[in-house]
């Protein structure tokens, strides 16, 4: 609890190849481990040389991506973002 | 601008987190036709002219549309093939020669192998 590593998840909705998914953008979750680097798959889309990035696996508490009016707000998720679609953050308010 | 030509907002095909109704899980075979893209995707990537990042931006630009109207290997053939001719492995005019020829050697497989 008292380690987390918070980040938030950008919440640009740029067009063209993205993978972050859009009902996570904007929210706040703590950091569960570090993968990679892989190359950006934002990039290899297009044919072009992949920028190696870390692979972040963020856990998002349920209550801070459907609301506190969730069925089991205290669940959590975990989804793998790159790094450049997080910035650090506060810990959201507790529910 | 239509709803496939969106450039801001969440896209058409980012549905994760959407209301979705029951998931039919029965399973299908497969046509040789659409064995054969599938070998077409795995050899092309593994040949390095493109990811699958690259087929999935092609499906995702197909728009909604084309997610209705079309079959999953029907879109899969679509993109790769987009992303062979980006690619430079061949050239509109070289594809639409190609699919002259095969076309006159019949419309099944039978007719095809009987040449």
């Amino acid at each position: 609890m008292t380690n987390r590593q918070y980040m938030r998840v950008r919440s640009d909705m740029p067009p063209g190849h993205v993978r972050t998914p859009s009902y996570l953008r904007g929210k706040t979750g703590w950091v569960e481990r570090t993968l990679g680097p892989f190359p950006n798959p934002e990039q290899l889309a297009y044919g072009l040389k992949g920028q190696p990035l870390p692979l972040l696996r963020v856990r998002f508490a349920m209550a801070e991506v459907w609301g506190a009016e969730t069925e089991n707000p205290d669940d959590t998720l975990d989804a793998e973002i790159y790094s450049h679609w997080l910035e650090p953050a506060e810990a959201p308010h507790a529910p | 601008m239509t709803e496939n030509t969106q450039f801001d907002g969440r896209r058409w095909h980012d549905m994760g987190g959407s209301s979705a109704g029951p998931v039919p899980t029965e399973q299908h075979d497969f046509s040789l036709w659409e064995k054969r893209v599938d070998a077409l995707m795995i050899i092309a990537s593994g040949k390095g002219h493109f990811t699958v990042d690259g087929l999935r931006r092609v499906l995702e630009d197909m728009g909604e549309e084309a997610f209705e109207t079309m079959t999953y290997y029907e879109r899969w053939i679509a993109s790769v093939n987009q992303n062979l001719i980006e690619a430079g492995v061949y050239t509109t005019a070289e594809l639409a020669q190609r699919m002259t020829e095969v076309a006159a050697r019949g419309t099944t497989y039978g007719e095809a192998a009987s040449d």
